[in-house]
């Protein structure tokens, strides 16, 4: 009895969770124009998206957005690990690790709107530049988060091993941290990707007039009302998240300690 | 490594993306016309019943989106962590968090719509189409939707880390299953419970997109009224206020939902 009672609640609420985005999803093969009633295959949403010049171009500035900031936020991170592992005082420590945190618990309006009034204030306009800035910045905290943990159950001996053996200081670096580091490394890189292409409330404030990511657009389409197109658009980010999803559990198959869910909530 | 030069964009980045943007964000909302007393914004935001009521409704809805999350992600948690496909069972549950935020709203906005799926379906039944986009129910079913699995996984957790035997315990001591589980399951999963209630609750109170998207104009949160006094009303100094605002609600939140002090882990037996 407890077991059936169990079972049909599971099922009730996993068919609510994937029933909308299934839903979206089979609306991009629909001949029709709205999201009511199913009127027939058709893959026309599809290529008007491709052949959309002004959304490709959109579809690249994310992507360059998304490999640039994760990219550059990797290697401040990885520095920034680095240095809080090697501070003495426990104390210390802990004050960087939480000024670390503040963007991860911020919500995205107040680190969005703190930001505008930053470049703002520095006179720097807005547009491609200050969204890759941003991106940067709200990446580094859970790329220093990835590391850290990994660095700390190092065994620093290993370093001292090298050195004694003739080492240098960068090649003991090379050679033994760093690749002691990759799983991580990788892990926080990765992070940082998704974090920039899941992101809309931040970008949204800073990006200005004139440069937008995929997730301003569609908000901005979807202010105007259903347009299949968003549809096919979304079946193909659809298919680019499962991708992403088999990547990162290969990626953390070995140190499963934290999951993330959704942007800036690491459970 | 001895070259302290690399550590200089990570201080960088902190002083200039982490310090001076909580300043900026301070300084901006007390920046006011030369002569006004410096907590002016401060001053309209509590004298004003615009604010106060948006505030109070802000609470609201969040209190109501948590409180439903609540309600369907704990018996999901319960039944998930005891079933045999657990690990599966709770990917599953995370999986549509990966997908955009703003894709699932827009899926709503099809399926609420006037032409959409729920109106069609209402119509094959000779009921007629109703309005059921842009409105307080569209608005908290959507915002559930999405935070459930936020509910659901830190509550998953702490029922994984419960330690069973007290279960059995308790049942060998005659107690039934429902107090069982009152006394026991519940009292010690409450860390996750917190947890869950932190993680649903400060977004419920931002997420400004879903407000636009799905409640229209008509719901306004703290998070709608931040994004408005920046981007449209170009109101800086009030929209500060109103983000210093929603700070100290976030901290005073995750302060009263924090563990209370130092209270030992176990079941108090003289109960």
């Amino acid at each position: 009895m407890n077991k059936i009672i169990s079972r049909v609640y599971l099922i009730f609420l996993l068919v609510i969770l994937y029933l909308p985005i299934f839903y979206l999803i089979l609306f991009a093969f629909n001949e029709g124009d709205n999201m009511g009633a199913f009127q027939g295959f058709s893959l026309g949403h599809f290529r008007d998206l491709f052949s959309d010049t002004r959304m490709i171009s959109i579809v690249i500035n994310t992507m360059l957005i998304a490999i640039l900031s994760s990219l550059i936020a990797t290697i401040i991170g990885l520095f920034g690990a680095l240095f809080i592992d090697r501070l003495k005082s426990k104390r210390a420590a802990n004050i960087y690790l939480s000024l670390n945190d503040v963007l991860l618990v911020s919500p995205d309006v107040i680190i969005g709107s703190s930001f505008l009034i930053l470049f703002t204030v520095l006179g720097f306009s807005l547009g491609f530049m200050s969204v890759l800035l941003s991106h940067i910045a709200f990446s580094i905290p859970i790329v220093v988060l990835m590391i850290l943990p990994r660095l700390q159950e190092m065994n620093k001996s290993m370093i001292d091993a090298a050195q004694d053996l003739g080492a240098t200081r960068i090649q003991a670096f090379n050679k033994v941290v760093l690749p002691f580091l990759l799983p991580s490394i990788l892990t926080g890189f990765f992070m940082a990707f998704t974090y920039s292409l899941d992101d809309f409330a931040v970008t949204f404030f800073v990006t200005g007039n004139g440069f937008e990511t995929l997730s301003v657009e569609v908000y901005s389409q979807a202010r105007q009302g259903v347009n299949l197109e968003i549809n096919a658009l979304s079946a193909l980010i659809f298919g680019f998240s499962l991708i992403m999803i088999i990547i990162y559990y290969l990626l953390t198959v070995r140190n499963k300690k934290s999951v993330r869910v959704g942007k800036g909530r690491i459970i | 490594m001895k070259n302290k030069l690399v550590y200089l964009p990570y201080f960088f980045w902190m002083a200039m993306f982490v310090i001076i943007p909580i300043i900026l964000i301070f300084v901006q909302s007390i920046n006011v016309a030369p002569g006004q007393n410096i907590f002016h914004n401060y001053v309209t935001y509590f004298s004003s019943s615009v604010y106060l009521k948006m505030t109070l409704n802000s609470f609201i809805f969040a209190f109501i989106i948590t409180f439903f999350c609540l309600l369907i992600s704990y018996p999901a948690a319960y039944f998930i962590a005891n079933s045999k496909y657990d690990s599966f069972l709770i990917l599953l549950i995370i999986l549509p968090t990966w997908i955009n935020l703003l894709l699932k709203a827009y899926a709503f906005i099809g399926i609420f719509s006037h032409d959409g799926s729920v109106n069609s379906f209402l119509g094959l039944l000779g009921i007629a189409p109703k309005q059921l986009l842009f409105t307080n129910f569209s608005f908290i079913f959507v915002a559930t939707y999405i935070e459930i699995p936020f509910m659901i996984l830190p509550i998953y957790n702490s029922i994984k880390a419960l330690d069973k035997t007290f279960i059995r315990a308790s049942e060998d001591l005659g107690a039934t299953k429902i107090q069982t589980f009152t006394k026991v399951i519940l009292p010690l999963t409450m860390n996750g419970v917190r947890t869950g209630i932190q993680t649903v609750f400060i977004p419920s109170l931002s997420l400004f997109m879903l407000t636009r998207l799905i409640g229209g104009n008509r719901v306004i949160t703290l998070g709608t009224a931040i994004e408005e006094h920046f981007l449209t009303t170009m109101n800086w100094g009030m929209g500060s206020t109103v983000g210093v605002i929603l700070v100290i609600i976030m901290v005073l939140i995750i302060w009263i939902t924090s563990k209370p002090r130092k209270r030992k882990v176990g079941v108090n037996i003289d109960e």
